[in-house]
């Protein structure tokens, strides 16, 4: 069981340091200062939960292995975050799309996390579940503003939204870990979010003049290590101290 | 106005000046003061924008979880700090758009060091701590300037930097105390940015060009020598500390006037850099148009999407 | 290069803790007064500094002007029965 919860958390803490990491690329490079500084809150919020998970699990695990070991020192199969969250920033309408799709999951998931069995989850998940309302809070007020924008940003948004449509399948497609946790009152049963996810979706749609994409989402691999293309990249960089000089303290 | 007139509303601004009394936004001001006001503080806004680049390069190769936040937060400080200057700079009439065209244009300086490359990790302790370390001795000065919005602005700023510097030497003292490949790799990183570190401060007071006014509006509250030596003074025990030297065989303490000499600034480079042509000046200024271009169909949505919906309002207001 | 209409500018006022009045702390641009909020809370809260904020756009502050200050503010000046130390008390008397 202990094994069993250590890589639930892991999987916790993978989504928020891969998208934590993925923001932080934003920063210096955003559309107008202030929104580059709300990108990067967003990021320290990610990578602060990141640290909270790990930090646990490192307890958990009881190996002498620290929040840095976990981050750092695992190979891409290792890792079991979502393929949605590992995806390239693209432009700013990718990136607030892949943001609200993980936003708008992240919010109810952690809704759900905070009745845990397990105590110490549920604290984390108490403490994110405010920074997460105001991540939604953004993306969502983006997302409208994009889609209901000027026509160039309209197409941008639209665009955006389409393209990870098909990552959001993932979500919902409950592993074995999942069930187990699920079932065990510890873990989230993700499938029962599945109805209320694309209801709000859809609503935030609505209000942006954005079309639900034609397509059903499907694609998945993630949260079982088999990643895009775009993880090994971002590792190789990610990594690139721990690797290049083992065993030293920065 | 006649220009009898202005003579007298200069002199009376001047006698408030030497009286100590803040210069606010409405207040009469000479044009000159106004232009070199929104001259310095544009550059220190294009200054903190320009750096967030440099250090931004290892944010993504942080070595561990607590180095990345702390960077990150770092680097987004300078952010808020550009902010907050451009907001005194637009006290003075001036925009935030223009001046941030001006500096893409090439036609608005901004601070050399950031010219330099980050080829380590240590350079990220070494810009923290030197470079930071530099920047904090001119802007504690700042925060006593004449004009109200820019020191109040400043007052800020040194109270959020003041953990900026502990940071970079935090990271030094860590790769001090380490392997000997990371007291090397700490070595080099002071061996780089000594000396541009102490160009930071300026051409020598006798080359200086806007200083005199500048301390007489009391924009600036000490020369460029005087803060270069309180710099170096303050910062080669922290190097002694570290166990590191910095690269200058002339240094020696002076018993005599209570400072450290150093030796020689190579003012070619400085002014080589300054004109455009250091290792990264036009990396820098491509990737913050880069930025730029690429925002705007951003910031021009949210425009368009707030004028639709402050139109749907009042449509909305007035049939009820 | 330039944007056809520039972010207006907003002035950000915070109150760092109830009890304290609202205080004036730096300006920033935003679209409306909604992303003003937000921007405001992202960039002069990151050290939570407030917990309430006020946004207005800056052309609408009406600002009194710096030439009329002696007559605007100097007649107070000599008023100086409207301050308690202008009242002689003897220090016998205690809670007035």
């Amino acid at each position: 069981m202990k094994e069993r919860l250590f890589d639930y958390i892991l999987q916790l803490g993978d989504n928020s340091l891969i998208l934590g990491h993925r923001l932080s690329e934003w920063c210096g490079h955003g559309p107008i200062l202030e929104v580059d500084m709300a990108l990067t809150n967003i990021s320290l919020d990610l990578i602060g939960q990141t640290r909270n998970y790990f930090q646990y699990a490192a307890k958990i695990e009881d190996k002498g292995r620290t929040e840095d070991d976990l981050a750092f020192l695992r190979t891409d199969r290792q890792y079991r975050n979502y393929l949605l969250v590992e995806q390239p920033n693209g432009d700013f309408a990718a990136t607030i799309a892949r943001q609200f799709y993980f936003d708008s999951f992240h919010l109810l998931f952690l809704q759900e996390l905070v009745k845990s069995k397990d105590e110490q989850l549920a604290a984390i998940a108490a403490k994110s579940v405010k920074e997460v309302s105001y991540h939604l809070r953004f993306s969502s007020d983006w997302l409208i503003r994009l889609g209901d924008g000027t026509e160039e940003s309209r197409t941008k948004m639209q665009e955006g939204v389409d393209d990870l449509w098909n990552f959001t399948a993932e979500f919902f497609l409950m592993n074995d870990l999942e069930k187990e946790m699920a079932a065990a009152g510890i873990g989230v049963d993700v499938q029962a979010l599945e109805e209320s996810y694309y209801a709000q979706i859809q609503e935030v749609f609505e209000a942006a003049k954005i079309q639900m994409p034609d397509y059903k989402p499907g694609q998945i691999g993630g949260k079982d290590g088999m990643h895009s293309e775009h993880l090994g990249h971002l590792l190789a960089e990610m990594q690139y101290m721990q690797r290049a000089y083992p065993g030293m303290e920065w | 106005m006649s220009d009898q007139q202005i003579l007298n509303l200069e002199e009376r601004f001047q006698q408030r000046i030497d009286a100590e009394i803040k210069v606010e936004p409405k207040d009469w001001m000479p044009e000159k003061y106004r232009k070199t006001l929104i001259r310095q503080i544009s550059q220190h806004a294009h200054s903190e924008i320009v750096g967030m680049l440099p250090e931004g390069n290892w944010i993504s190769r942080a070595p561990s979880l607590r180095r990345k936040v702390a960077l990150l937060a770092k680097v987004q400080d300078e952010a808020g700090h550009g902010l907050y200057l451009y907001s005194a700079a637009e006290t003075l009439g001036a925009e935030r758009d223009q001046l941030t065209r001006d500096l893409l244009d090439g036609k608005a300086k901004y601070s050399s060091i950031f010219n330099y490359p980050t080829l380590s990790w240590a350079d990220i302790g070494a810009i923290g701590w030197l470079v930071d370390g530099a920047a904090i001795m001119n802007q504690v000065m700042l925060t006593r300037n004449s004009y109200g919005p820019y020191a109040r602005a400043m007052v800020k700023i040194c109270k959020e930097e003041s953990f900026h510097q502990r940071q970079g030497y935090e990271i030094m003292l860590t790769l001090a105390k380490g392997t000997e490949e990371q007291k090397a790799m700490a070595q080099d990183a002071l061996n780089r940015w000594w000396w541009p570190s102490l160009m930071m401060f300026g051409p020598s007071d006798a080359e200086s060009t806007h200083s005199a006014q500048s301390m007489k509006w009391k924009i600036k509250r000490k020369s460029n020598d005087e803060l270069r030596q309180q710099f170096v003074d303050v910062t080669i025990p922290q190097a002694d500390f570290l166990g590191l030297s910095v690269p200058d065989k002339d240094l020696k303490w002076n018993e005599e006037s209570g400072h450290y000499d150093f030796g020689p600034i190579d003012w070619d480079e400085f002014w080589r850099v300054v004109k455009g042509n250091g290792p990264c000046n036009r990396d820098r200024i491509k990737a913050r148009r880069k930025a730029y271009d690429e925002g705007k169909w951003v910031r021009e949505a949210a425009m368009a999407h707030a004028e639709k919906k402050k139109e749907r309002k009042a449509k909305l207001a007035k049939s009820a | 290069m330039s944007d056809k209409k520039n972010w207006p500018l907003y002035e950000v006022f915070i109150r760092s803790k109830n009890g304290l009045n609202h205080r004036h702390v730096g300006s920033l641009h935003a679209t409306d007064e909604e992303m003003a909020l937000e921007n405001a809370r992202d960039v002069y809260t990151r050290r939570s500094e407030g917990v309430s904020i006020w946004v207005v756009e800056s052309r609408h502050i009406f600002a009194s002007n710096p030439d009329e200050a002696g007559e605007l503010f100097e007649p107070a000046q000599d008023k100086v029965y409207r301050h308690p130390t202008f009242y002689e008390l003897p220090d016998e008397v205690k809670h007035i």
